[in-house]
């Protein structure tokens, strides 16, 4: 098979300025895009744009459980399925799930749990799918922000939604929400996930190097990034509500002028 | 699709007493919370591989072993040899344990290893090259679970590193389009020593080296894996709940520790 | 102690936010930790008294005993058919809940009921542990032979009722039909005419959309009016 020619690895993450290569500084996020309940036939959707990411999410349910066996009798099974569309990547990406994929299913579903009201629901299911229609850095922690808005869009109880934030380390120094060429070129990645009025650290991996105060500094680092994502989402998922009240409202006034 | 694993199948009763004994400090097998289970490491038990390790945690038993065969690279890394981690849940190891495809939990035990070696460059990738962007080494760690009391990332990663420093291969070089045999053998080439260690949160107690009746109604896990020079290579956690960041600013600290005393004692096993 | 409103009455929050501090009693869709009292899902909160609830803007149907709901068959089993009730779980209607002789001799369930067919029905029992199970008998309950079926959110089903009822009376006045709805969000509309039915329709729709606004009554009626204008002067025109 013929491989394209890769892109080129760029000279330096970081500039003479302290500036990374999509000019941001070491602490900045990418630029977030936010939207809910996008979807028609799903109970709720959300969709996010961070930096080069495009995610669409969907939830479904609590629905009956199929099949049968899966059912718990006290509970809500949550199913989650984390899948990179075949065009999301620079290479075409087999359809078929990656163990990265099966992996990643695994520990997004696991940062949400604790979070879901799964004992309202009995025997039910809550189905989440997470399509990364075009991947950039950090698509675990940007699956975890917009299933979070699905969930919540979906009128599931929820104690408070989870956001999540990568750190990383590049030529040395510690970077915020790594884009793609900071990740593959750089030294480190820590994604990590928050529930932050429970102050519970429900998702946390790392791969690279890292000393332990490196560790240390990175890590709260992320922790007060997932608290503006977290400011993020509760403003766009009542946002929503809020305009079409307003618009009604508006209408209301508009006719009384009439 | 991941789904909610069903409840063990243990009695609150049961579980009751696992937690209040960790409550107390204490544990089901009389350890301290910082404790392993007793650690044997056997090598080289399997000739045909080049290189293998037996290692029991508590009654924990994993095998690992090491094949290194020819392959051509991945076009991205025309000058490094291919690693490759894979990890069966064998089904004679727990009833829970079932025949068919890699479960997510025998898929996430490979990657986490993986990781271990990987991120800490633990094996030299150059070394493996025979011809640039044509022919290099392929190490295969195979990881094989034959128990399953608990714990099975920390046995399976100090199985992968002593069988990867038991490891002898052929001498070998490109000739025209040939692979020969030099004759005599080398080790493979290690930089690092990644050890994983494994934490449980039982109700609020931070225990290490979960057996199967604790990681039964733990609250979460989480792993880390640290390299030769006490540093972090690898992280990841597991389970239903989560850890305040003070529990993973603890579990990071005291990982460092018990990495080094395992450390100790794969290289002990696997050289002596 | 003290009690602060963190949140205002009557706006959309979401889950995991401050509500309120203090020792405000607990109602639906809110939870403390510690001295704070947070939402556990979106939507516009209530304060009544010092008991501070979420009324819900979106979610699915959970049933309840004594609802009544509108469900559609979809199996036909041994004693009884299976019924989609749009819950989370399948509710029975077991042939002995169905009026008609009984007896001996087994009779042929699909002669009353076939698959597809739309049923009014009542929740009977209904736990964790089992699937809900129905009632036909009672009046008003049974196939649904005629008429429109308009399927919403069953969260906006108590802004459809209205407080005591004023606005699913005002809808069955103002557009003269006859509304029968069910808990589980399923509402059957009959009206006199094919164009009644549309206007009662949209106005349910309208509802559905609009339920956590002001004035929501009032321009229901509006709407309705301006429908029934259009209406007329088409109707004229035509004639």
């Amino acid at each position: 098979m013929n491989k394209l020619p890769e892109p080129k690895q760029p000279e330096k993450l970081i500039d003479d300025k302290g500036l990374r290569i999509d000019g941001r500084r070491l602490d900045e996020l990418r630029p977030i895009k936010l939207e809910v309940g996008l979807l028609d036939k799903a109970d709720g959707s959300a969709y996010i744009e961070q930096g080069k990411n495009k995610i669409l999410v969907a939830v479904y349910g609590p629905r009956e459980a199929h099949p049968k066996h899966i059912a718990m009798p006290e509970r809500a099974v949550i199913r989650c399925r984390y899948h990179m569309a075949p065009f999301s990547v620079d290479e075409r990406k087999n359809p078929a799930p990656s163990r990265r994929e099966m992996e990643l299913s695994k520990v997004i579903r696991e940062s949400l749990e604790p979070v879901v009201l799964t004992d309202l629901y009995p025997r039910t299911t809550i189905d989440l799918f997470i399509e990364v229609l075009q991947s950039d850095g950090g698509s675990r922690c940007a699956g975890i922000t917009a299933a979070s808005l699905a969930l919540a869009d979906a009128g599931i109880p929820m104690k408070e939604m989870v956001a999540a934030c990568a750190v990383g380390k590049i030529e040395g120094k510690l970077a915020l929400d790594l884009s793609d060429a900071e990740d593959k070129y750089g030294e480190a990645d820590i994604p990590v996930a928050l529930v932050p009025n429970a102050g519970l650290v429900t998702l946390l991996q790392m791969d690279g190097h890292l000393t332990l105060s490196e560790f240390e500094q990175g890590f709260t680092m992320a922790l007060e990034a997932c608290k503006t994502l977290n400011a993020m989402q509760r403003e766009v998922l009542k946002k929503k509500y809020a305009t079409i009240k307003e618009a009604a409202e508006e209408r209301e006034e508009a006719e009384v002028v009439a | 699709m991941s789904a909610t694993p069903q409840l063990p199948p243990v009695a609150k009763l049961e579980q009751k007493t696992v937690i209040d004994l960790v409550a107390k400090g204490k544990r089901i097998d009389e350890r301290g919370p910082e404790s392993y289970r007793p650690i044997q490491i056997q090598v080289g038990l399997i000739e045909k591989a080049n290189g293998s390790a037996q290692v029991h945690l508590g009654k924990s038993k994993v095998l690992a072993g090491i094949k290194v065969q020819i392959g051509t690279p991945f076009p991205d890394t025309p000058d490094e040899g291919v690693l490759t981690v894979n990890a069966e849940l064998v089904p004679l190891a727990s009833p829970s344990f079932e025949a068919g495809p890699p479960s997510e939990a025998a898929i996430e035990l490979s990657r986490v290893v993986d990781r271990g070696i990987r991120e800490s460059k633990a094996l030299d990738m150059k070394s493996l090259v025979l011809q640039k962007g044509k022919t290099v080494q392929v190490v295969y760690v195979d990881i094989y679970v034959l128990d399953h009391d608990g714990n099975l990332i920390d046995a399976a990663s100090m199985a992968a590193l002593a069988a990867l420093v038991n490891s002898k291969v052929s001498k070998m070089e490109v000739k025209g389009d040939e692979v020969i045999n030099k004759g005599g053998h080398h080790q493979l080439p290690l930089n690092n020593y990644p050890v994983a260690v494994t934490f449980a949160k039982v109700d609020r107690t931070i225990i290490v080296d979960p057996s199967l009746e604790e990681e039964q109604v733990m609250n979460a896990r989480l792993t880390v894996t640290i390299d030769k020079n006490g540093d972090i290579c690898a992280m990841q956690k597991g389970g239903l709940y989560g850890f305040t960041p003070d529990e993973v600013r603890k579990a990071v600290h005291m990982a460092v520790g018990k990495a080094a005393e395992n450390r100790a004692r794969i290289m002990a096993a696997a050289k002596g | 102690m003290d009690m602060v409103l963190v949140a205002e009455p009557k706006q959309v929050v979401a889950p995991g936010e401050v509500l309120a501090e203090g020792d405000h009693l607990l109602g639906d869709n809110a939870y403390r930790i510690g001295t704070k009292i947070f939402s556990a899902c979106v939507g516009i909160l209530e304060v009544d008294g010092n008991r501070v609830f979420v009324v819900p803007l979106k979610g699915g149907y959970f049933p309840r005993v004594g609802d009544l709901v509108a469900g559609r068959i979809v199996d036909i089993g041994l004693s009884g058919w299976l019924v989609d009730i749009r819950a989370p779980y399948e509710a029975m209607l077991p042939a002995s809940e169905t009026p008609g002789p009984r007896g001996p001799r087994r009779r042929d369930l699909s002669t009353s009921y076939e698959v597809g067919d739309m049923v009014l029905a009542e929740i009977l029992a209904f736990d964790r542990t089992r699937d809900p199970l129905l009632t036909v008998k009672g009046p008003g309950l049974g196939k649904v032979a005629s008429g429109r079926v308009v399927e919403i959110s069953a969260a906006k089903i108590p802004r459809l009722i209205g407080r005591k009822g004023s606005m699913i009376s005002m809808l069955k006045k103002e557009t003269d039909c006859q509304i029968t709805v069910g808990q589980n969000g399923v509402v059957m509309v009959w009206g006199k005419s094919p164009e009644s039915e549309r206007v009662a329709v949209e106005a349910i729709y309208m509802v559905e959309r609009e339920a956590h606004t002001r004035g929501l009554t009032d321009r229901i009626r509006e709407m309705i009016s301006r429908s029934r204008v259009v209406e007329q002067v088409a109707g004229t025109q035509t004639a």
